[in-house]
This record gives C-alpha cells, sequence and structure tokens, in this order.
C-alpha cells in the first residue's frame, strides 16, 4: 500500500516540475508543434480506419437485433449515433491511442532516461520534465479531441455507407435516425472526456519513461506499465465523468 | 577550483562515498581514478549535483553548490559542461541542433551567431562537415568529440568528463585526452576527469586522486604516481603481472 501512495506521491512531484515556467517559452512551443504532429495528426488514419469499420460493425449489429416491426428501422441511425458518441469516439479511441501514443511516449522518454540524454538536459540547467512532457501533454489535450469529433464523423458514414451497400435499412432512415433526439451536449461530453483522457495517456506513459531503470528490458516494462496503467486510469475516470457531467 | 569537503554518500544503507575532502585545482586537468565500483561515478555525479550528498560541503571557488536552491543550482549548472560515458547525444537532434541545444535555451544570440559558435566549438574538437549528421551516423570517438563541443557550448567555467576514453582505441583516446587538456588550458576551466585508463593518468594528469572502496586513498600529479608507495594505489596501477615484474626490475 505504502508503495502504491509512493507511486502517487511521485507522480505528482513530477507533474509539479512539468507545470512550472518554460525556460525558453520559444523552445517549448517548437516542441509542441512537432508533438502536435507525433501525438495527433499521425494518429488520424488510425482513428479514421478503426472508426468506419466499427460505424459500419454498430449500424449491421442494430439492424440485426432490432427484429420487431413495432421498433421504426430509423433507431438504427439513432443506436449507432449514440454508441459512437457517448463511449466509441471517446473511450474506445483513448484506450486505442493510450496503445499507439502511450508505449512511443513511454519508450522514447525511457530511452532518454536510460542513455543519460535527460541528465545531459538537467546538467545543462534545463528542466528536462518540463521542456520533455509538458509539449506532449498540451499538444494531445488540445488537439485529441479533434479526433472524437473525426472519429463520431467518420463512424457515423461508415454506417451510411454499410446501409447504402447492404440495404440493412433505408438509407434516408438511418439519416432521419442519425437526427433524430440529437443533444449538443453530448459533443461536448465526449470532447472533455477526451481532453481528460489525453491528459492521462500522455501524462501517466511519461511518468514511467521519465523514471525507466536499468536497460532496453526496463524501458519496454515501463512501456507496457505505461499503457496498462493509462488503460486503468481512462476506465475509472469514464465511470466518474460519466456520473458526473451526464 | 572546486572543493570537496568531508563529502559522504550511501544508497540504501551503503555507505559509497566516506569523508571524501580534495580540491580540484583550477586550470588543471583533475583526474579520479580508482577501480570499477570504487565510488568515482558516484564522487563525480554528486560533484554536478546528479545525486544529493547525505552530508559534507561542495564549493565551486566561493559558492556552496551543494546546499543551494533548486533555481540556484540551474543558474550554476550553466556554468557547468559535462561529457557523458555514453556522450549522451540527443539522438533527437543533428549534431549542430545538439551543440546548439544549450545557446536555444539560455541565450538570445541569432541563428547566424549560434551558428557561429557551433562552427567553432565543431573547429575546437577538430570535426568538420558533420553538422547535419545524427549522432547515430557518427563513431564511437566522434560523438564524443561532439559530447566535448556541446559540452564547451557556453564556456563553462567547470568541466566534467565521466570515463572519456571508455570503448575507445588507445590513439583516440590520447586525441580526446589531449583535446580535453588543451580546452582546459585555452579557456582556464576547473576540468574533472574520471577514469580507469593509465594512457590518460600519465599523459595529463596534472593532479590525480585515487579512490579506494569509497575513501580518497592517494593524491598527487602523473610523474608521482609511478614511485609511490601506496600499497591500493600499486595494486592498481601495476594491475597486470608483467606490469609487476616490470616494477620489481627497475
Amino acid at each position: 500500500m505504502s508503495k502504491f501512495f509512493a507511486l502517487i506521491g511521485s507522480y505528482f512531484l513530477l507533474m509539479r516540475k512539468v507545470f512550472t515556467k518554460p525556460d525558453r517559452f520559444s523552445e517549448t512551443w517548437k516542441q509542441f508543434v512537432i508533438e502536435l504532429e507525433k501525438v495527433g495528426v499521425l494518429s488520424v488514419p488510425l482513428v479514421a480506419i478503426v472508426s468506419i469499420f466499427i460505424g459500419a460493425v454498430i449500424t449491421l449489429q442494430t439492424s440485426y437485433n432490432l427484429t420487431s416491426p413495432f421498433i421504426p428501422k430509423m433507431y438504427v441511425g439513432y443506436m449507432t449515433r449514440e454508441t459512437m458518441l457517448l463511449e466509441f469516439s471517446s473511450t474506445m479511441i483513448a484506450l486505442i491511442l493510450a496503445g499507439k501514443i502511450g508505449s512511443s511516449i513511454a519508450s522514447e522518454i525511457g530511452t532518454m532516461r536510460i542513455t543519460e540524454q535527460i541528465d545531459a538536459m538537467e546538467i545543462m540547467g534545463v528542466n528536462s520534465a518540463n521542456y520533455l512532457i509538458l509539449p506532449k501533454i498540451c499538444a494531445a489535450t488540445i488537439f485529441n479531441p479533434l479526433l472524437t469529433l473525426l472519429s463520431f464523423s467518420i463512424g457515423l458514414l461508415g454506417g451510411w455507407l454499410i446501409v447504402t451497400i447492404t440495404g440493412v435499412v433505408m438509407p434516408e432512415q438511418y439519416e432521419e435516425g442519425i437526427r433524430y433526439a440529437f443533444q449538443p451536449y453530448y459533443v461536448v461530453y465526449a470532447i472533455i472526456k477526451m481532453a481528460v483522457f489525453n491528459f492521462i495517456i500522455t501524462s501517466v506513459s511519461a511518468f514511467y519513461g521519465y523514471y525507466a531503470k536499468g536497460g532496453s528490458r526496463d524501458v519496454g516494462r515501463a512501456a507496457t506499465n505505461g499503457i496498462v496503467n493509462c488503460s486503468l486510469c481512462i476506465l475509472i475516470s469514464n465511470l466518474i465523468l460519466t456520473h458526473v457531467l451526464l | 577550483m572546486i572543493k570537496v569537503n568531508h563529502l559522504y554518500k550511501s544508497f540504501d544503507g551503503r555507505l559509497v562515498l566516506e569523508d571524501v575532502s580534495v580540491v580540484f585545482d583550477a586550470c588543471k586537468t583533475n583526474l579520479i581514478i580508482g577501480a570499477s565500483g570504487s565510488g568515482k561515478t558516484v564522487l563525480l555525479k554528486s560533484l554536478v549535483g546528479l545525486h544529493d550528498a547525505d552530508s559534507g560541503e561542495i564549493w565551486f571557488d566561493d559558492i556552496q553548490y551543494n546546499t543551494l536552491s533548486f533555481a540556484g543550482k540551474k543558474k550554476m549548472r550553466q556554468k557547468v559542461g559535462l561529457l557523458f560515458q555514453s556522450s549522451a547525444l540527443f539522438d533527437f537532434a543533428t549534431v549542430e541542433e545538439n551543440i546548439m541545444f544549450p545557446m536555444n535555451m539560455f541565450t538570445g544570440w541569432s541563428r547566424a551567431e549560434k551558428l557561429e559558435r557551433v562552427n567553432f566549438c565543431l573547429q575546437r574538437v577538430r570535426l568538420e562537415n558533420v553538422n547535419h549528421l545524427y549522432p547515430s551516423a557518427l563513431s564511437g570517438g566522434m560523438q564524443k568529440r561532439v559530447g566535448i563541443a556541446r559540452a564547451i557550448a557556453l564556456n563553462p567555467r567547470y568541466l566534467f568528463c565521466d570515463e572519456p576514453n571508455s570503448g575507445l582505441d588507445p590513439r583516440t583516446s590520447i586525441v580526446i585526452d589531449e583535446l580535453i587538456h588543451e580546452i582546459t588550458h585555452e579557456f582556464g576551466m576547473t576540468t574533472i576527469i574520471n577514469t580507469h585508463d593509465m594512457n590518460s593518468v600519465l599523459e595529463i594528469g596534472e593532479k590525480v586522486i585515487f579512490i579506494y572502496e569509497g575513501k580518497k586513498c592517494w593524491e598527487g600529479a602523473n610523474n608521482e604516481i609511478l614511485r609511490t608507495d601506496n600499497a591500493e594505489l600499486n595494486r592498481f596501477v601495476f594491475a597486470s603481472k608483467m606490469a609487476q615484474q616490470l616494477r620489481i626490475k627497475n
């Protein structure tokens, strides 16, 4: 138990080092722009591919399960929209990103730690935690909520394509379902969740990388621990945020 | 000048440095020697602040370094250059970007001024046309030289080198040693080198400190080291049977 509290304490101490005034704002900005591409833009293809298939699959499964003649077929579109918006485009995409971005951050920072590159920065008088981690957190927290909107839109497109191709539901009915009882607040809810999840992904994985010790096997272990704990934190915070925001 | 008074450092209850007191002279290449595990790397890392000493004093000229605040240490570290055993070059950056890094962080120089300084530092370590190469494209010796160029980029007053010759052939080792020696005298730095390479000791050891089991065991110059009566030091210096036989003959 004391180990657990020591771990939590170390995490918050690191965050205190991260959230300080940058040594040189222009350099942090440069890193931020680089990280926007690394953690955000380069995730677009993965998010797009996963979302289009999942959108199509949700549509098909919903239509196969709506067998009652008393339930209008437009509910297929409605269900697809709600599932994508409330859970898939934020939580599931965040779990996928935890694997992609989280492992990359933990192994990158972990390798810098064991090859003494972080020590070299510290010796120069640079706040290495601030220089390396802050741009990643900011880039992911600011940019990646846009991936939620992208995933949502592409998921709905995937559903529309599958109903058009297979004809399980009329495309007009699907479109009607998409528009039915739409609550704009759910978009805000999904964006807030995604921002929080991305903060968790970047900060937790960076924490495990920053305190990596030993050799290449330990960097691998740090990356694995980073992903596992990110995923756990995402699931717990999903529960809390859903209770608080809805 | 760097002065250490009664320095103690332990890890998990195991004493690694015990009552080390020593003065490292300015404008000299000061060498810390000792067997692997003797505590010399811990001493070097304690001096630069990568390890916090349990007790004792570390003075950088007239400033007590180990009691400075985080901000004070940060400011002081801009006067410190460190060459790591592994060179520790940033693998995401080119040679030019590596050397420019401290300038980007701590100076308001224009790009042209920074580039001029980069080229001066590279020229000083006898490297040319490598500006746009990544560290992975360089040999071990070249990486060490880039490490030295980065360490002297901001004209430090104190230069620390952790086993600068490890993994290098004897000829390249001598080149690196001479380079550090020249730079020390040219820029008037206090240089501290951690090594167990006897070639380095004999070549550039203007002041040599021998660490044995965490304690300072001997102190002197390179011309005294072969004639000392210190049994532990003799065991370290004349480690091979052949060296011992030669010593007996002489």
